[in-house]
């Protein structure tokens, strides 16, 4: 039975009912489901055809997502990937023949601190390696479930600043930031929230209290609050632990967030990889009713009604962006809109919506709990306030640092205790590298922007075999829709697969410098704006490395004429 | 009637109606801004193709996302801006697989146009010969995805009298590919799938039973003039105010994996060739039957691509041996018609040539190997993936006073203005 839907947004959910009951999407669920929503078939086929954990075959009693993010590769992908095959007898990719195991590659999926880590049936496991793998499938084959083999995620918080100047990493009691609203403007929760110089902590630091200003100036209802939970950017798993350890801080940011522009109804967009955490969102939205701080007259404020739902995604990085997270809530394939309109103007269903990323959300609530001036008490003067960093890689001591802003590269590596750190990245793949150079350079707005990861890799590991995994990530990540992002980033990968472990000539460095200006400058959404930014940056900034790996004469270039007469060689 | 308010585009004044899409202002005003997703009639554009950057007000973005305001200053044609246009354009012959002289909407595609209007001799990425598909499923129009550039209007603009969906976008990334509803398809009315094809901006969606592409060359659309602007526009390879002397010069030629075309069109001007043979000498070429090197040339001209492993030596002796080289025609300058097996794996081709075909006695067939033998390479490659080209000739092939033209600028930094309806890719 495919499930009923009464309109285009419950199709992502009827997707997963389909994909959860059957293992696949069958054809009689695409024809059911458009013949509920009058739209074509191959409308119904492009958004299943979108996401990449809905699918088309059969995929198996046992889905295995393994994550080959770039820290993943670095702690055993191969070993493990190879594992799995074996003990499985599946292999990656393909529909499994046994109808038992399903095994499938993922980009990152917030684990980057217990990495080599998999999904499966969507419950985690973490810290795997052969021996690990082995004992999970044999239980498995025995009938035990995955919900009970499955790992307990650690939080591994290992720092927050003392002398009570923690903003995130703090005790939680719920109410305590809600209830600051009684008697208090809308308006002046926005001011508070201004004055505190709250920022977007989902990567694009636009100042929280503009953006709120703009939906509040709005007349149209009703209005939307959604929270970003999307967390895609490999290396980034802060998001991870507020869910899991404040999911009712976040959910009391987002009521703030209603309250201030006048919203009345909020969404969680869930990525789909932290399904294993829906449970405690659920339960603390339940918990914010049973308080009245959810749902009609929340607070006893009269007239303040507002309620919050979960949407799960489906597994698109892309769906992060803000526009394409608001069409892929619609029940549409994942593409960013054009910025002709803002969310805040024209979002969820073309009414007014306010964005906010889930540590963005926390952060507001401690606005309203610990007030501006705490905020204006750390960090510095232009960049007050804290950051949470996911740590992971080459360090003793991978997990969540809260700092404040203005702490330096250097201090940050002393904390997680980085031995030999070579080469860092700064905000995932989208963000930059920093070689040691610049480690005295700070996290600050107006110095070293963080979204969140912090990836650190020492001299073991090849620069370009860094690069080469970053650029498959955009090339698969993509939506597709605008040329540059689409076919360029697929050039760029191309390069670099070809280039491989041989020598470059020196226009092959300089043509992948240019080519991802053009990326950067011409795409349509900050996918395809900061694909090549690292890349770019890594040219840049590690120019020793790149000069030995440059052939010397320029006319010929990297052709390798022994690969390629190998398939005419087999007829020998 | 709003107010008209004074924008200046390359520090031309012009006045126009606030909130009107940009392209449409600067087209009325005969700036034609490229691109290939915009519809004067979308209020949201499609905002796909990115061909139409420009410099807005000191930010890089696409015109067709600009509603003009007053004091707007745009910044069209500055080098910057140029090359980043034509790059994104370039991509899209590097991602899809354009055959022209195989293709029944040559002449009349937007994509070819631009390629035309913007002079995009060769392009700077490697093509990518990706596998793609052509669907033959649907009943009224056939689907090329090989030729398909993503710009999603047939996915918004061809629908059903009842509005739903006929093509949608399916797969993402570099996967993206249009699919058809076969269902919804076949209740398109004559008018409709016209639209469709006519919405189409390459050659992805053709009618069936469409005779439009039996025209003549001379005929079709975008054959003798560029889309909006005079009939024969001349274009210009930087020249020197005054052309070195015509003192005598070398030149090298060699088909590698071509059809000799080029060569034939070569010698396609009649009583010039004699002219010629005054200012050149030619050293080893199929002209005069020269097979080794004996001598260093002044220039190399290399039509074909790269097939096997002799195409590749003597391609490398070219480069040792010439101080210049440039590709005439598709193939030398991507791979061309012989890179159309590049999609399918060797073994596949050659085991259907030689063991499975209709004409070879089923367990005759032998795949032939001889180390005497030059090796076939995995896939055609384009000459500018072995060695380095100094410049390109497009055309299949490129007509003769083309090809002496440019040499004659290479060689002697004489005139090469070019007609539009001249310089052609099919
Ligand atoms: C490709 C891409 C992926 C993104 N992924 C996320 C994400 O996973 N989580 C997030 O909060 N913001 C993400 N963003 C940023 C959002 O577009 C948006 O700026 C943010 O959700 C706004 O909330 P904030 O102002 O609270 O940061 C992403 C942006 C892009 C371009
Ligand atoms: S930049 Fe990439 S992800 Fe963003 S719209 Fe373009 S193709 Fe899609
Ligand atoms: S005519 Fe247009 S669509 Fe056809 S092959 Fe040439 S560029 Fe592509
Ligand atoms: S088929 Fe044609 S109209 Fe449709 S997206 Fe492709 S190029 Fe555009």
């Amino acid at each position: 039975m495919t499930p009923p839907v009464d309109d285009r947004t419950q199709l992502l959910d009827a997707l997963w009912a389909c994909q959860k009951r059957h293992g696949y999407i069958r054809d009689e669920d695409v024809a059911s489901l458009a013949d509920a929503l009058a739209v074509s078939k191959i409308e119904i086929e492009g958004v299943v055809s979108f996401y990449h954990f809905l699918h088309r075959q059969p995929t198996g009693d046992f889905t295995v997502y393994l994550d080959n993010s770039i820290v993943s590769e670095c702690k055993g992908f191969a070993r493990v990937k190879q594992a799995f095959e074996h003990a499985t007898g599946s292999a990656f990719g393909r529909t499994p023949v046994s109808r038992r195991f399903g095994l499938f590659e993922t980009a990152c999926i917030g684990l980057s601190d217990q990495q080599p880590a998999a999904l499966i049936n969507f419950y985690p496991f973490t810290n795997l390696n052969t021996l690990k793998v082995k004992q999970i499938v044999a239980a498995l084959e025995r009938g035990e479930p995955a919900s009970s083999l499955c790992d307990e995620v650690a939080n591994n918080i290992r720092f927050a600043p003392g002398g009570g100047k923690a903003i995130f990493l703090r005790d939680y009691e719920p109410g305590r930031a809600v209830r600051k609203l009684v008697g208090q403007d809308p308006q002046a929760i926005i001011d508070e929230v201004g004055r505190a110089q709250v920022r977007g902590m989902g990567g694009a630091f636009f100042p929280t209290a503009i953006k709120w200003a703009s939906c509040r100036q709005v007349a149209n209802s009703p209005k939307y609050v959604v929270c970003n939970a999307d967390e895609g950017e490999p290396g980034t798993f802060k998001d991870r632990v507020l869910l899991n350890k404040y999911p009712g801080l976040v959910l009391e940011g987002m009521i703030i967030a209603a309250y201030a522009v006048g919203a009345s109804a909020g969404i969680v967009y869930l990525r789909a990889e932290y399904q294993w955490l829906k449970h405690k969102v659920e339960a603390a939205i339940t918990d914010l009713r049973r308080r009245k701080l959810l749902g009609t007259a929340i607070a006893g404020i009269a007239g303040f009604d507002f309620d919050i739902r979960i949407q799960l995604g489906a597994g698109a990085y892309v769906c992060g962006e803000e526009t394409a997270l608001l069409n892929s809530l619609e029940g549409k394939r994942g593409e960013p809109r054009t910025k002709y309109f803002y969310p805040t103007e024209k979002g969820f269903l073309d009414q007014p919506t306010v964005v906010n990323n889930v540590e963005t959300c926390c952060a507001v609530a401690r606005v309203l709990e610990l007030g501006a001036d705490h905020f204006l008490r750390t960090g510095t003067t232009k960049s007050p306030g804290t950051k949470l960093l996911s740590i992971s890689g080459d360090c003793r001591k991978p997990g969540i640092y809260e700092v404040e802003w203005g702490t330096s590269i250097h201090e940050v590596l002393a904390l997680c205790g980085a031995n030999a750190p070579h080469y860092i990245q700064v905000s995932g793949p989208s963000g930059e590298c920093v070689s040691l150079r610049e480690a005295d350079r700070r996290l600050a707005l107006d110095d070293l922007r963080c979204g969140g990861s912090f990836m650190i890799f020492d001299h073991t590991r090849d620069i370009l075999g860094i690069l080469r995994n970053f650029t498959e990530f955009f090339k698969h990540e993509s939506c597709g829709v605008c040329t540059p992002c689409r076919a360029g980033n697929f050039l760029v990968q191309r390069k670099l697969t070809m280039i491989g472990s041989r020598l470059a000539r020196a226009s092959d460095f300089s043509d992948l410098h240019n080519w991802g200006k053009v990326i950067g400058a011409t795409s349509r959404c900050g996918l395809g704006v900061s694909a090549t930014n690292s890349l770019r940056l890594a040219i840049e900034r590690f120019p020793e490395y790149f000069k030995s790996r440059i052939i010397p004469d320029d006319n010929v270039t990297h052709f390798d004429l022994e690969a390629a007469v190998k398939a005419h060689e087999e007829f020998r | 009637m709003t107010e008209e308010v004074t924008l200046t585009i390359d520090g031309r004044e012009i006045r126009a109606t606030p909130g009107d899409n940009l392209v449409k202002v600067a087209r009325a005003h005969d700036i034609n801004i490229p691109s290939l997703c915009y519809f004067e009639h979308l209020d949201q554009p499609l905002g796909t193709c990115r061909v139409c950057m420009c410099n807005v007000d000191g930010r890089i973005v696409p015109a067709c996302m600009q509603r003009v305001h007053a004091g707007m200053e745009v910044a069209f044609e500055t080098p910057k801006l140029s090359d980043m246009r034509h790059a994104v354009l370039e991509m899209m012959f590097a991602e899809g697989n354009h055959v022209c002289p195989a293709c029944p909407k040559s002449g009349d595609c937007d994509l070819q146009r631009l390629g035309y209007e913007m002079e995009v001799r060769t392009v700077r990425f490697p093509h990518l010969f990706k596998d793609r598909y052509i669907d033959l499923n649907a009943k009224r129009t056939v689907v090329d995805t090989n030729r398909c550039v993503k710009c999603a209007r047939c996915v918004e603009e061809v629908r059903t009298d009842d509005g739903k969906q006929v093509y949608s976008f399916c797969n993402r990334g570099n996967e993206t590919v249009v699919a058809i509803d076969y269902e919804q398809e076949a209740r398109l009315t004559d008018a409709q799938a016209r639209k469709a094809m006519r919405v189409c901006p390459t050659g992805a969606i053709i009618v069936r039973g469409e005779p439009s592409w039996t025209r003549p060359f001379g005929d079709r659309r975008y054959d003798l003039h560029p889309i909006r602007g005079p009939e024969t526009l001349v274009r210009r390879k930087k020249t020197k105010a005054t052309p070195n002397k015509r003192d005598k010069k070398t030149v090298a030629t060699i088909s590698l994996a071509g059809c000799y075309g080029c060569h034939m069109s070569m010698l396609d001007t009649d009583l010039g060739l004699i002219d010629r043979v005054d200012i050149i000498e030619f050293n080893k070429s199929p002209l005069n039957d020269i097979k080794e090197f004996t001598k260093r040339c002044d220039l190399g001209i290399i039509e074909g691509g790269v097939c096997n492993s002799d195409n590749v030596e003597v391609l490398k002796e070219f480069r040792r041996q010439c101080d210049v080289l440039v590709c005439i025609g598709e193939c030398a300058v991507w791979g061309g018609v012989p890179a159309l097996r590049n999609t399918i794996p060797l073994r596949e081709c050659l085991e259907e040539t030689y063991l499975h075909c209709e004409s070879v006695e089923p367990g005759q067939g032998v795949v032939p190997f001889d180390d005497d033998l030059p090796k076939l390479l995995d896939r055609v490659y384009a000459c500018n993936e072995i060695v380095k080209i100094d410049h390109y000739i497009p055309g299949c092939p490129p007509n003769a006073d083309i090809i002496w033209k440019s040499v004659a600028n290479i060689l002697w930094d004489e005139d090469n203005s070019i007609l539009y309806s001249d310089f052609k890719y099919d």
